[in-house]
């Protein structure tokens, strides 16, 4: 007997499933979730856990959080993150303090993976919004993310 | 010449018919109408095949709260014809040891007999290309010529998995024609006879045939509509394109335009058999309840087409809601339970027209 409840369990689900699909079909063109991108590119707005590219915030007096500890660079698997950096005189204590010269970001060769970020003992480096990434040359991809001039921001280090 | 003399009721419409015929010798009237009739029938073919792929992809995108081309041309309206000049301009690549005739024989085995079907059809009450009194039986022996049109091009393709890709899909058509041919079978039995505008004269007094037929005409034309989508390899039975296994099955080593006729043979076929479903159980040109009965200039030829848009769209739906089956699957609907039902129904309709119960 299970042969004819079967054949009618059978309609009966298709039927639910077309009703579902009936549903989106009547309701596309109120609101499709196309995004039309070149057109729209002043209004898109990019979702909080987009992962664009690595950049390294710096505030108003061109300050930045880096310490130079190189746990990103540890952290990275393939190598995109190159951390040159120094030693220097502290002013104020007299001791030698480890500080960064250029924090290299190689955008060509992330894989967006995170660990990075998830590395930074004090929140050096976040994920920005920015997903036009094509340029002409390779070399634009090679990025140094502290800005020149710049310094750790004091009492960071502690 | 005896040939030509052949009495073959070929006509376009009665008016232009007759007017060939009062300005010209027969001889040559009869190869004007000849070269005019593929003419249209070859831009019908042209235009339904493009607009039926610019509809589909509408359609899947409406389905999936998408929007579908919109940038060629008005509304996207000229995206397919754009495909199709890409498709054209596209070199026309092949394997290593091919068999070469098969190989090129295969794209005109598939859309011929498309083409030929098309031409059975009653489009309007004037607009019927080949009245013959076989028209039903025709048209399910051209449809059954695709199959091999399908496995000369997975066999001549030197590949193995366009050989598997053809086995299965000839399987698959094989299989549902029987489910097919026996819906129409009911049907058939409902009018008893094989000539479509006969079909379609016998629905003018008494109503549709599915009003009819009640009972066993719904079944059947729920069964035809699952083995007529099954027939056209469309989804959820198309196996032959299961993509992580085979690319494209049968048709993978063909390119541009050899490409191209196989996938508007499918589309054509899918308005062969929405043309088919409107014909047996919708009346074909007939209009609901008579509406533009009385109108002399109304086109008759646009109820047709309203109602294969709607079976189109149907065929659609199903595309675009349910999963694929497995083959197992595949065939046990059909010997299981498809072909069983048939035999039942087609044992209904008789017992429903032996005691008189059609409306």
């Amino acid at each position: 007997m299970s042969y004819f409840s079967d054949i009618y369990n059978g309609i009966k689900t298709l039927l639910t499933g077309m009703s579902v699909t009936g549903g989106y079909f009547i309701r596309a063109r109120k609101g499709s979730l196309t995004q039309q991108y070149p057109d729209n590119r002043e209004t898109l707005k990019m979702f909080d856990r987009f992962r664009g590219e690595v950049v390294m915030p710096h505030d108003k007096n061109n300050e930045h959080y880096c310490t130079g500890c190189q746990s990103c660079e540890i952290a990275c698997p393939n190598g995109s993150i190159e951390i040159i950096w120094d030693r220097a005189v502290d002013p104020e204590t007299g001791k030698k303090k480890k500080k960064i010269d250029k924090h290299i970001y190689h955008l060509s060769m992330c894989t967006m993976c995170g660990l990075c970020i998830e590395a930074c003992p004090t929140d050096a480096i976040v994920w920005a919004q920015n997903y036009e990434n094509s340029v002409y040359d390779r070399a634009a991809l090679t990025k140094v993310l502290n800005q020149p001039g710049s310094v750790v921001k004091a009492g960071i280090e502690d | 010449m005896n040939f030509l003399m052949m009495n073959i009721p070929l006509n376009i419409t009665k008016t232009i018919h007759d007017w060939i015929f009062s300005i010209m010798p027969e001889m040559a009237a009869n190869i004007t109408e000849w070269v005019l009739i593929a003419i249209v029938y070859l831009a019908l073919f042209a235009v339904a095949g493009l607009y039926l792929v610019l509809l589909e992809r509408k359609v899947a995108a409406w389905f999936q709260l998408r929007l579908g081309p919109n940038r060629v041309g008005p509304w996207g309206l000229f995206q397919t014809m754009a495909d199709a000049l890409k498709l054209v301009s596209k070199e026309l690549t092949s394997n290593d040891r091919i068999d070469k005739f098969l190989y090129n024989l295969a794209p005109y085995f598939v859309i011929v007999t498309s083409l030929m079907a098309m031409a059975v059809f009653p489009y309007s009450k004037q607009f019927q290309g080949f009245d013959i009194n076989i028209g039903i039986f025709f048209l399910f022996a051209i449809s059954s010529i695709g199959v091999i049109g399908i496995l000369v091009a997975g066999w001549s393709s030197n590949n193995k998995f366009s050989l598997i890709g053809a086995m299965r899909s000839g399987l698959q058509t094989i299989s549902y024609e029987l489910s097919v041919g026996l819906s129409i079978l009911t049907m058939v039995l409902l009018t008893g006879t094989l000539q479509l505008s006969e079909i379609v004269e016998i629905q003018r007094t008494g109503g549709w045939l599915i009003l009819q037929g009640h009972i066993p005409a719904i079944i059947a034309f729920m069964i035809f509509m699952i083995a007529g989508t099954a027939e056209t390899n469309r989804a959820p039975f198309d196996l032959v394109e299961a993509e992580s296994e085979l690319g494209a099955g049968f048709h993978t080593e063909y390119s541009g335009m050899k490409f191209a006729y196989f996938f508007l043979a499918e589309f054509i076929n899918m308005f062969i058999i929405a043309s088919i479903a409107v014909v047996l159980f919708f009346g074909a040109w007939l209009s609901p309840f008579g509406i533009t009965e009385g109108i002399t200039w109304f086109p008759e030829v646009i109820w047709f087409l309203i109602k294969v848009l709607i079976i189109i769209f149907l065929m659609m739906w199903f595309r675009w809601t349910f999963p694929r089956l497995r083959v197992d699957q595949l065939l046990t609907l059909e010997w299981k339970y498809l072909l069983p039902l048939n035999l039942v129904n087609l044992l209904i309709m008789a017992i429903v027209i032996w005691l008189n119960w059609t409306i």
